[in-house]
């Protein structure tokens, strides 16, 4: 049966994030000959809307206004609202993202509905999709359905796989008037103090280089980042790092902090403890460097190096130089 | 300044999982506050002490929870409430219709909650019980200021640091770094087996079955396919990194 599909594209720093097209290919076979529109929200954001088309979008919601230049709960929940009175979809993806992530609960209990968050991936159709996610961080998983009215699911980055070639779709643009109101605005970003300095996002990285205690000092992390410059990595760490004071929590991979699926984690002096495992070991390929040839990462990784990081990881950057030239 | 805090009891992170009859096994298992309603629990005790007023703790969970509960009293906190009729019980829409039926009996300036709980990891909680409630909130914050009604909350977006404002009442939820919980001490053990710990039920909330029926369902709950340690590599260490970066451009296709 056709179900009309409504995705929120992911947007970081004026770009769509790659998993804004995961969920339009996701749409396209769960729809199964209904609408699939995607709402863009933001400040300065109409550049975005050429190619959701051939992304797979037969309709393109544009809401374009200053009150949405940062993400706020209240003023994006207006406007999306605004898109799904038009649009009237049976399923609503949004990423799993810090977008994603707090708008779509407001939107399901605006909706009266149930959602699933954090999917890798689904299957069936119709009134018999089912999604399944990760519990305890990855130690487990589930398949759940949503019993009765509409389905809303957050989706994780760099799970869902992207469409091979366009849809060659309309992507009509409308654009939707949206006036905020005092309580629309009830909560105000003040100032971003922009961190992530390389700009390489953990949770869509496609290689993350990571460290543990064994990285010894905040200094520590320099050849780490060195390696990830060069690879286009991301930098992460093991609690055991974030609380020695190494580095910023943000950077923390583990059961607490973010869950990673990278297509390659390089694990630099990271003993292996549970909790760290369990937010890193669906990545594709693990690498393993660590003196301690008893370490559990060990057990879990695909390739593994006992020896020092320092002497180890600065020789791994040549090499790879090398390789990418 | 009277602060709810929601918090859920939680399998330590240090367990693995043992799945017996399409069920995950909880003998044994060592329970503790979600950590990260534990930043809450102590994020709003702090500010009790700072301000004055009084700290609720609140959890909808079986019997054990109140464990968890006494602990949060240990820590601080002033009175416990429990919701363990499993009437209440069901997926997020359910818990979140729960907490904003709870909330509504006891009068509040500010609620804390973690940002999700690391057994079922979805983090919808807090944020759906913000709107039922029809109040702002504020998500995974690594910093909170309170100054008369103004609340200024440092959230985390996924390494940038965003500063946000709103008025009381509000919700914020609680991340990483917020502060270092701390340890209940002797003296706060003894005291939390005084302190007020109440429970409800579904007619005690004024709810019926229906207005609370679950959305979802799981029909499955699974281990991921063992990881086999691979390849310890071996040689002289400028032979070994060689034959990693070799592998992982040819074999791998993960790099190039």
């Amino acid at each position: 049966m056709a179900k009309n599909v409504l995705i929120l594209a992911d947007i970081r720093r004026q770009k769509l994030r790659n998993v804004t097209f995961e969920m339009l290919a996701a749409a396209n076979t769960v729809a199964e000959g209904g609408t699939v529109s995607v709402a863009v929200l933001g400040s300065g954001v109409e550049s975005l809307v050429g190619g959701l088309g051939d992304a797979g979008a037969d309709t393109v919601y544009l809401v374009d206004a200053p009150e949405l230049a940062n993400y706020t709960p209240n003023a994006y929940k207006k406007a999306f609202m605004e898109a799904v009175r038009d649009a009237n979809p049976d399923i609503i993806f949004m990423a799993h993202s810090a977008v994603g992530k707090d708008l779509a609960p407001v939107i399901a209990t605006r909706l009266g509905a149930g959602q699933v968050s954090d999917i890798v991936a689904l299957e069936g159709s119709g009134d018999n999709l089912t999604f399944t996610r990760p519990i305890y961080a990855g130690k487990a998983f589930t398949k759940v359905q949503v019993t009765e009215g509409k389905v809303i699911a957050t989706v994780r980055p760099n799970n869902l796989p992207p469409a091979e070639g366009s849809f060659g779709k309309a992507g009509t643009v409308k654009n939707l008037a949206v006036s905020f109101e005092a309580q629309d605005l009830s909560t105000m970003v003040k100032e971003i103090i922009q961190k992530a300095s390389t700009g390489v996002d953990l949770s869509e990285a496609k290689i993350i280089v990571s460290g543990g205690r064994g990285v010894k000092s905040a200094d520590g992390f320099k050849p780490l980042q060195e390696l990830a410059d060069v690879l286009g990595a991301a930098v992460g760490a093991s609690r055991g790092a974030c609380d020695a004071g190494y580095c910023d929590y943000a950077l923390q991979i583990g059961q607490t902090g973010k869950v990673v699926t990278p297509d390659l984690y390089i694990a630099c002096g990271i003993s292996g403890a549970i909790q760290h495992l369990a937010g890193m070991s669906n990545s594709k390929v693990i690498v393993a460097i660590n003196k301690d040839p008893e370490a559990p990462i060990f057990q879990i990784a695909d390739y593994g190096i006992v020896g020092d990081l320092f002497e180890v990881v600065p020789m791994l950057t040549v090499e790879v130089k090398k390789a990418l030239a | 300044m009277n602060i709810l805090v929601c918090l859920k009891q939680t399998f330590d992170t240090e367990e693995r999982i043992v799945i017996e009859n399409g069920k995950i096994k909880e003998d044994g298992v060592k329970f503790v506050i979600n950590p990260y309603d534990e930043y809450a629990v102590e994020e709003a005790i702090r500010l009790r002490d700072e301000l004055g007023g009084q700290v609720t703790v609140i959890s909808v969970g079986p019997e054990r929870a109140e464990e968890a509960l006494r602990t949060a009293l240990a820590m601080g906190a002033d009175e416990a409430i429990l919701a363990d009729d499993p009437a209440l019980f069901g997926d997020e829409f359910t818990a979140a219709k729960v907490l904003a039926a709870i909330v509504k009996q006891h009068p509040f300036d500010l609620i804390i909650a973690g940002n999700q709980a690391v057994d079922d990891g979805s983090g919808q909680v807090a944020v759906r019980l913000a709107e039922e409630l029809g109040i702002p909130h504020i998500s995974t914050l690594t910093k909170l200021e309170v100054n008369g009604d103004k609340v200024t909350g440092h959230r985390d977006a996924e390494g940038d640091e965003e500063i946000v404002e709103a008025t009381l009442p509000v919700l914020v939820t609680a991340q990483q770094g917020l502060n270092e919980p701390r340890y209940p001490s002797l003296i706060g053990i003894r005291k939390a087996s005084k302190k007020p710990l109440s429970k409800v039920t579904l007619s005690d909330l004024g709810l019926s079955a229906e207005d609370i029926q679950p959305k979802t369902t799981i029909t499955e709950t699974f281990l991921p396919a063992p990881k086999t340690a691979g390849k310890i590599l071996s040689g002289d260490l400028a032979d070994q990194v060689k034959e990693l970066v070799s592998a992982l451009k040819t074999t791998e296709k993960v790099i190039g």
